[in-house]
């Protein structure tokens, strides 16, 4: 029903250019407000990471904000941030994004700050170990004082053995106290070229005036070798695997992920319309059988890791009512799997799951930092052109294509469950 | 100075954060226009025509302010309760009919208001609009609807105890605001819940949520003279309430004293927070205390708690401070997590930056820095439909004038070193505040 509304797709409007050195440039002009969000991604993250060596990604991250042979630690956000602007940076397992958001005025500042430190790192040993710190301190903020990440972390370990996704992000607790200044400073000369890296820049400013201004700041900077590949590849997984954490918690969890194919794969679309089916909303069949009519999850959902590079998981979750038990929850969202493989989706329903991923296409639209995020992201995992493809082969899914998705791939052989056990808590 | 507990630079493991951010809006015109029905409810509409989607917030003043103490709780219960049936309507139902146009629709309440969301896209406008006033006048208030809610609720209570920082959280606001509804969960407790009634719930809803104490806020792909008939013919004759209807006021002032509460739980961190009761929204002060907070603990890695205790001591992933103000007076808070170890020392070294701008002011160049963010960042903080929206109304609740972003330029430039030592003074306490600690205590050793 809303088909036609995003005919005219955003990235009709992208263009593309490349540096010499390999630099990858994509620029939307985006003229409703006098704002530009500016993002440098590099195409590094946890999965390139060695055992023993996790969370050097993420540290990294953290150290491109404490110093270059021009810019001291600390200056770069205080710069950006006196110019009213806002700065940031995330690390996945597949990339690295840093992004600087402010009045389109302003472009050529975060241009100059970010040009700077991909070449001219200082990485000083004490502000190294006093950045370990801090990095310890978010995993004891996000995981170790957190049972249902905690519980997350424990299914990715478990659900992948030869593939590096089974890495935390932030990394070990161990690794991360012991990573040192040459694993960082050999990562940073590794990853951290042009050629390694996208630049992605969307708001208010003219492309052909844009252009020549990131040539002038980035050009300079000589091509890197080509970075090694991620050779591993999860191999086929054959009987489900179960765990069990233990922690101080009030209520059970819990967690399945299956196996499934990328967006490189044909079926990516149809398992993104049955995530919707499953867990789009709160007439989705998730929460509507779980959490409203059988009252045994205070909330559930699931989702699907499609923008990956290597494939990834279909995840569903449920927080445990009190009174009820982790298998009966577990039962549930396994029965609704099975729903689906057994019975067509009707029509309405599929037709409803369309409409939500079409306005959520242009919600998405909204923010200029989302659009870059988007196009980045796309560009990263594939290529940024793979976003044209969205809508059209979302609208080319068909109730059987579900069905046929759902016995390929959401088998019990396919999955990991894992299952938080709640010690009390002490008060 | 709205609350924020966790930013930096974050790790994208499972899912990616939503993140705020902005497009400039070109000051001196209106934020909005504003317009008033007959029977007294406000229509506020702002149009913008960069892509088909429209926004809508109803907000209404029936916050956790206007609830009796010992149904604490309700507030909150009759907004979560509209969406969940309607005189046409099951919940069931109207759930699809909001997923089947790929719309959202949301209410929630808070402290000082209740409120209602609606996103979609323009084409939807007439059948969003039709659920929207369905649900907020015609809400039935099933019985089994509400032991349902009352039941999530009751676990969501329970599950927020295994979120130290919720639980440190909720300990401050305690000790802080006592009895007043600034001092309570949303949600009330165990024992307010159970108490609440049908009627309740229908009394609460039947004199709180009435046109002339509710504003509608439109942002989006729609001209003002199309959405106002819209509006007016499905909300044009709702009727007015009875009358004038009481709700908590000033909170009891704190005693001038240290208060440490210690919460014992065999955690990785220690969740500190540590502060007082701060100022109303309508307090003139408000604008020298947003630069001055900006420059203690509220500028990120431009703040002093920042630099100091993360940057310097590699303490924290996470230190901040924050003024919340609403009808009454809210809190003035530090938040940080700190492994149990260094639980002590960084207590020690806020206090210390709290004495310090207290006697000493701020530099010239901090205070240059924090004008230069604040105002320079404004156009940041109008990104979305939804932001928009959200700002349309927090300036209509509080009585900014939709001239608001013009002025607020010229209210921050204003600020001078002597106005920042001033509130200070006036508003920092730390002879006298609540410290909370969630920690395992034995590591954390905390001087008494």
């Amino acid at each position: 029903m809303t088909q036609g509304l995003a005919e005219a797709q955003v990235t009709a409007r992208v263009t593309e250019s490349m540096l010499e050195n390999g630099l990858k440039i994509l620029l939307l002009e985006e003229h409703k407000a006098s704002v530009v969000t500016v993002h440098i991604w590099y195409r590094v993250g946890a999965r390139n990471e060695q055992p023993g060596t996790t969370g050097l990604s993420h540290l990294l991250e953290h150290m491109m904000f404490k110093g270059t042979s021009k810019v001291g630690p600390g200056q770069f956000s205080r710069t950006i941030r006196k110019n009213g602007g806002r700065d940031n940076a995330f690390t996945s397992e597949d990339y690295t994004g840093y992004f600087e958001t402010f009045a389109s005025d302003r472009i050529d500042l975060a241009l100059k700050l970010e040009a700077d430190r991909m070449r001219n790192l200082l990485l000083d040993p004490k502000e190294i170990e006093a950045e370990k710190k801090v990095v310890m301190e978010e995993r004891r903020l996000r995981t170790e004082d957190d049972p249902v990440s905690a519980l997350r972390e424990a299914m990715g370990a478990a659900a992948f053995q030869a593939h590096p996704y089974r890495q935390p992000v932030i990394g070990w607790m161990t690794d991360i106290e012991r990573l040192a200044r040459e694993d960082l400073a050999r990562y940073y000369d590794t990853y951290y070229v042009p050629n390694n890296a996208v630049l992605v820049a969307v708001g208010d400013f003219k492309s052909d005036e844009l252009l020549p201004k990131i040539r002038h700041h980035f050009g300079p900077i000589p091509r890197g070798a080509q970075p090694p590949s991620v050779r591993a590849v999860e191999p086929e997984q054959r009987g489900e695997r179960r765990l069990f954490l233990r922690k101080e918690a009030e209520l059970p969890f819990v967690f399945m992920g299956y196996h499934v194919p990328n967006l490189k794969h044909p079926d990516n679309f149809a398992l993104e319309v049955l995530a919707y089916i499953l867990s789009g909303g709160k007439s989705a069949r998730i929460y509507k059988s779980l959490v409203y009519e059988k009252q045994l999850a205070l909330f559930a959902g699931g989702g699907y890791d499609r923008e990956s590079i290597d494939p990834n998981l279909f995840p569903l979750y449920a927080s445990v009512m009190p009174g009820k038990t982790a298998e009966e929850v577990e039962q549930a969202l396994t029965a609704e799997i099975e729903l689906v493989k057994n019975e067509p989706i009707p029509d309405r329903e599929l037709q409803k799951a369309k409409n939500q991923i079409e306005a959520g296409f242009l919600f998405g639209q909204d923010s200029v930092f989302n659009l870059a995020r988007q196009l980045a992201e796309y560009e990263i995992v594939a290529d940024w052109r793979a976003w044209e493809a969205y809508l059209p082969g979302i609208r080319a899914v068909t109730a059987a294509d579900l069905q046929r998705v759902a016995k390929a791939y959401l088998t019990p052989d396919h999955r990991t469950v894992a299952v938080l056990i709640p010690e009390k808590i002490k008060k | 100075m709205t609350s924020a507990r966790r930013r930096y630079r974050w790790v994208l493991s499972f899912s990616l954060s939503v993140l705020l951010l902005l497009p400039v809006f070109v000051a001196a015109a209106p934020l909005a226009e504003r317009q008033v029905l007959e029977n007294g409810l406000t229509l506020l509409v702002r149009s913008s025509r960069a892509l088909p989607i429209v926004t809508i917030t109803v907000t209404v003043q029936a916050g956790s302010l206007w609830e009796p103490e010992e149904r604490a709780g309700l507030a909150n219960l009759t907004a979560l309760l509209l969406t969940r049936s309607t005189t046409t309507r099951t919940a069931a139902q109207i759930d699809e009919a909001v997923d089947f146009i790929g719309a959202s629709l949301s209410s929630s309440a808070d402290r000082d208001l209740s409120e209602l969301h609606l996103t979609m896209l323009r084409k939807d406008i007439p059948k969003g609009l039709e659920l929207l006033a369905d649900v907020l006048l015609h809400p039935t208030f099933e019985q089994g609807e509400i032991a349902r809610k009352v039941q999530e609720l009751r676990a969501a209570l329970r599950k927020r105890q295994e979120d130290p920082g919720e639980v440190a959280q909720e300990v401050f606001d305690g000790l802080v605001f006592g009895g007043h509804p600034y001092g309570r969960p949303l949600e009330g407790s165990e024992a307010t819940l159970t108490t609440i009634t049908r009627d309740d719930i229908v009394g609460f809803h039947r004199n709180h949520y009435t046109p002339e104490r509710t504003f509608i806020t439109v942002v989006g792909d729609v001209g003002r003279g199309e959405i106002t008939d819209q509006i007016r013919a499905l909300l044009g004759s709702w009727p007015k309430g009875k009358g004038a209807v009481a709700r908590a006021t000033a909170p009891t002032p704190l005693q001038e004293k240290i208060i440490v509460k210690k919460v014992d739980r065999s955690v990785a961190q220690a969740n500190i927070v540590l502060g007082h009761q701060g100022i109303r929204r309508d307090n003139p002060d408000f604008y020298a205390l947003t630069v001055m907070n900006y420059i203690l603990g509220g500028g990120g890695f431009s703040s002093r708690l920042v630099e100091r205790i993360r940057e310097q001591k590699g303490w924290a992933y996470d230190v901040n401070s924050q003024f919340s103000p609403g009808l009454e007076r809210g809190s003035f808070q530090v938040a940080l997590q700190t492994k149990n170890e260094s639980a002590g020392p960084a207590v020690q070294e806020v206090v210390r930056e709290l004495k310090r701008i207290r006697e000493q002011g701020v530099t010239d160049q901090e205070l240059v820095d924090a004008k230069a963010h604040l105002t320079g960042s404004f156009p940041l903080r109008l990104d979305t439909n939804a932001k928009l929206a959200g700002l349309i109304s927090a300036v209509e609740y509080y009585k900014l004038g939709l001239d608001y972003a013009d002025r607020y330029r010229t209210l921050i430039e204003g600020v001078g070193k002597e106005d920042i030592l001033r509130v200070a003074r006036t508003y920092l306490r730390p002879e006298g505040y609540v410290l909370v600690v969630v920690a395992d205590q034995a590591k954390a050793a905390l001087p008494e």
